[in-house]
Order: structure tokens, then sequence, then C-alpha cells
């Protein structure tokens, strides 16, 4: 061992200790407040519960566009949307019993919420991968700038699209359903979405502990040493997004399927924009920053909601914290 | 006539009004180092560009090892044996050196497409890496975040990454800038000793180190090659001492 090094070792180890402790005291306590609602017959904070899951999904999502790739998409409404979607309009025709296409083959509707997380993530990734396409030959300001106009361009095809509700929405009347699970039941849901966050988590954590991570995570940090190592960063870069797209659109299909509607709002700026606050809330990088992130969000939103509409401006105070200092949070 | 490793032929760079390669023309050998030398504003720093592919030429081509790579990307030169350290060091900082090397390593067994396994537990990968590092002199300091290491450590760091990805040449632009006088010493022994392996295209300012490393040596002035030729012979030439040693002939 060299002696000479006193420079403090916390730039490459994270505090591993305290973080853990605080991300499995914040999953338990996830965890335990809807089972103790369902039992006292509160259906009402199950699903308020449900919703910080689906959100901390999409947050997961969108942070490992970011926090690995250093992509900062400001368009995630887009594939939040998009699972969305892909949900009210399975749905739909299910209901209906119409098809959602008879040339060149037919595609009926669908009630089964396998399939449709499915067909949400594969359309969200060919959506990531045409978006991304262009938009990584940007860079900063523009890249965001970029992803938010392809986003704005789908949440206006929305609107105009008259068959799925356009301007007013799509209800879904029944929720899909899950084989040998009761999923209208408010506590088996929340359990669903629990554990395909759980499964997000560890999906996005085994990626950045790969070999591809690592590439990823450098052409965040120095594209020039990727470059320079022998790897092209634009199909890293690309992949990354692709994937990103695919757990947030994951997490819009259940939105759909917790609200029991889809609407353009699913699409709107505002929405890339809270789901880039749960991020920055929980902060950027970190594995369950985004549970944090949403949590307080829809705590805030909720409760201080109650009395004044101005509740933003509280959010406001969180999310300077964590961005003046991001080691508090 | 051995063949040369990299070769690079009629290389012609305009910007705007500006004639930033004037028809360059130069080849590296093996086991030799060619130093490029030239006064602040020759065109080094476009020229160096070039050869890397992160400049287009408007004209000319650059063989690597006998294959045209003048349309290729800079990751793809890299990959097909061309290894270079930055004048600014350019790592990821963040990181451990270990990990800097660990993705040169990484990227030299093949695909990056591996999305499961975890590079941590990856020994093998990590042992390499650390090889690597000891060879440049780093070794004890691996597994400290580079923004923690020394100016010089930087650049053994670069040296290392350069190295394991196994290049047929290596390309150093200004090396021994801001090492001081100790660091340089060591820096210059440690190129004589791969030289033999690996030829090096070395551009500095350091005249010390050039006069005792190079074997041939180009002189640029205004983007153009006005000559090349034995450490004597630029020693010697009248026309390198008023163009770049700033010397009335």
């Amino acid at each position: 061992m060299q002696q000479t090094d006193t420079a403090p070792q916390s730039v490459t180890m994270p505090k591993f200790n305290r973080e853990t402790l605080v991300n499995i005291a914040v999953m338990a306590i996830l965890l335990a407040l809807p089972l103790w609602a369902s039992s006292i017959g509160e259906d009402y904070y199950v699903n308020l519960a449900s919703l910080i899951t689906i959100f901390a999904i999409a947050g997961v999502g969108l942070n490992f566009a970011i926090g690995q790739g250093g992509m900062v998409s400001f368009g995630h409404a887009a594939f939040f949307g998009i699972g969305g979607y892909t949900t009210g309009i399975a749905a739909f025709h299910s209901f209906e019993e119409t098809l959602f296409m008879a040339m060149p083959f037919a595609i009926s509707g669908t009630n089964q919420m396998l399939i449709i997380w499915i067909v949400a993530m594969v359309l969200c990734g060919l959506a990531a991968l045409a978006i991304g396409a262009i938009s990584l030959r940007t860079e900063g300001v523009y890249f965001i700038m970029i992803t938010l106009a392809f986003a704005q361009m789908i949440y206006y095809f929305a609107i105009s699209w008259p068959t799925y509700g356009g301007e007013d929405g799509l209800s879904i009347y029944l929720r899909n359903e899950l084989p040998m699970v009761d999923a209208e039941s408010a506590l088996t849901f929340f359990l669903i979405c629990f554990i395909l966050l759980l499964g997000s988590i560890f999906v996005s954590a085994r990626l950045s502990g790969s070999r591809f991570g690592a590439a990823l995570g450098t052409a965040r940090m120095n594209e020039t040493r990727l470059a320079t190592s022998g790897i092209d960063p634009f199909p890293i870069k690309l992949t990354g997004f692709v994937i990103s797209a695919m757990i947030t659109g994951l997490a819009g299909a259940l939105f759909a399927e917790l609200n029991g509607f889809v609407g353009p709002s699913m699409l709107s700026w505002h929405r890339s924009g809270e789901i880039m606050v749960f991020v920055i809330l929980g902060g950027v990088g970190r594995l369950y920053g985004p549970v944090i992130g949403a949590a307080l969000f829809v705590l805030l939103e909720t409760y201080i909601g109650e009395w004044t509409e101005h509740w933003q401006l509280l959010l406001a105070s969180p999310c300077l914290v964590s961005f003046s200092s991001p080691e508090a949070v | 006539m051995t063949k040369p490793v990299l070769e690079v032929k009629g290389l012609h760079k305009n910007f705007g009004a500006l004639q930033a390669t004037k028809n360059v023309s130069l080849d590296l050998k093996p086991n030799e180092i060619h130093a490029l030398i030239g006064p602040n504003g020759a065109g080094k720093s476009t020229l160096i560009g070039q050869i890397a592919g992160w400049i287009t030429p408007d004209a000319g081509s650059i063989y690597l090892d006998g294959e045209d790579v003048t349309t290729e990307t800079v990751a793809s030169r890299s990959r097909k044996g061309l290894g270079r350290s930055f004048q600014v060091s350019s790592l990821a900082m963040e990181v451990s050196a270990r990990r800097n090397v660990m993705l040169s390593v990484q990227a030299s067994q093949g695909s990056s497409f591996r999305f499961w396994k975890q590079t941590k537990s990856d020994q093998e990968l990590r042992e390499t890496a650390g090889n690597w590092l000891k060879k440049v002199g780093l070794g004890g300091r691996e597994d400290i975040a580079v923004s923690e290491l020394s100016h010089g450590e930087r650049r053994q760091v670069e040296v290392a990454c350069a190295l394991a990805m196994k290049p047929k040449a290596l390309l150093l632009d200004e090396p021994m800038a801001g090492l001081g006088p100790t660091g340089s010493v060591q820096l210059t022994e440690f190129l004589e000793e791969i030289r033999p392996e690996i030829p090096i295209l070395l551009i500095e300012h350091d005249m010390d180190a050039v006069f005792r490393l190079a074997d041939r040596i180009t002189v640029l002035v205004g983007g153009a090659a006005i000559l090349s030729g034995s450490v004597d012979e630029i020693r010697a030439s009248a026309l390198v001492r008023e163009a770049y040693l700033g010397e009335e002939a």
C-alpha cells in the first residue's frame, strides 16, 4: 500500500452503508404502507402507493439515460404515453371486439397484460430507436430541445386521432388481466407494480455494471476517451436510450391500467418534466433515487395540493437542495 | 525497405481561407520514433486530428499497416491499432485508473454489447488492466480516481490505455508537457523501452527529449512539412533554425 494517498476515497467509493440503509427503508415503507392500508380497507392509499411505484419505474427508465448515459431527455413522456396508449388501444379493441388493423395481417386487441407490456416496450423501443437515431447527433441543450420536439409531435398526433378519443382520451372500462392473479384488486395491482419496480431497478443495476454499462458511463464522462478506446459512442448511446425508453414505456402501460384511462396529458411536456423531477429529486444516477423522488412528488402533490394549488412552489425547495448539494439528498 | 506502419500521403486541409495542412506526407516505420516538431500554429494539432480521425482531410490518404483508413472513425482506427495520448489528458475523471484501462482492454477483447456479466467481478479484465498500469509505473495507484492523480500520473494512465489496445503505432501528443524534469526523464526512458515493440509518432516541444529519442524528425511550418531528416540533419539545417528555433540565419 502506498501511504502517500491521503485524499478522500469517497470520490470513487459511494457511501455504501448509509445509502443502502436508506434504500432498504424506503422500499420497506413503500411495501408496508399499502399492505396496512389494504388491511383496513383503504384502497385509496393502496392506489397512491401504486402511483408512486409506477412513477418510480418511469424515473428508473429516465435515470438510466441521464445518470448512466448522460442523455438528458426532455421527451420521455413520449414513451410513457406510447406505453399508455398501447394499453388503452389494446383494451379498446378487445372490449369492442374489433381489429386494430386488418391489412396486411390482422391484429386484434387484447386484454392480457403480459402481451400488452411486451408490445408496449417493443413499440417504445422502436420509437426510441427512431428518435434517438436523430437526436443523438446533437448534444447538450440541443438534445434536450429535440427530444422535447419529438414528444410534442407524438402529443399532437394523439390529439388529432379521433378513433382513440383525440383530446378526450380513451377509457379502459375493465382492467386488463394477468394469468393466475386478480389484477382488479388494488393490493394485487400494487404488488405487480412493486415487483416490476424491483425488476427494473435490478435490470438497471446489472446493465450499469456490465461491459455495456462501462461503455455507456464513459460516454457520459468523456466521449473522447470512449472513441479513443476503440468503442464508437453512437451505437452505445442509442442502445442506452432505447433501454431507458422501454422501462419508461412499461411504467406508462401500468399508469393507464391504474387510472383506467389514457389521454394526451400522458404525452405532454409537463409529464416529461415531472419524470425528470423524480430523477433530480432522488439524485441523478442513484439507483433508488427515482423511488424517493416519485414518493416526495406524489406526497407533496396529494397533501399540500389539498390546501393550495401552488404546491409546486414547495416542490421547488427540495429540488433546490438536491441541485445545490447532491450529497444531501 | 521495411513497410511503414503508418503512412500519410498528400494530406490537405483548409479552414476557410486558412491552409492548415499543405500537402503533408510522412511515414512511421517499425522500431522507430518519428518526431514531429514545429512552432505554434504550424498545424500540428490539425495534422494529428486528421491522423487520429477527428478531422476529415480535404484531400490525401492515411494508411495504417497498409490499409487505407482515411474514411474510418476514430474508434475504428483505435481498434485497428492506432493508440494515442492527448495534449490535455482525456480520461474518465470520476472513475479509477483501472476502470479507464479496463475499458481499453474490454474494447480490444471484442464487443461491448455484453449486458449481463459484471465487470467488477471479472478478475481477468481487472488484472489485465492492472498489469498495464504496473507496466507504465502506476503499480499501487490502480484504484484511485483519475481526478485524484497528478498530471504526470494521468499521462501514464493514458499511455496504459493506449498500450492495452495492443497498438501497432502510437501517436503521442506532447507527452512531456507539464511533467517536470524527473517525470520527463522517466517517460523518455519508458518510450525508449517500448520503441522496439511499438513505433511512435511523437509531437513534442521538449527539444532535449526530441533530440534524445527521435530517429527521424519532420519539421512542420505553416501547415507544410518543410524538412524531414535525422537528428543531425535537423540540428544542422539553417532553414529549421530560422523557421523554428528562431535564430537568424
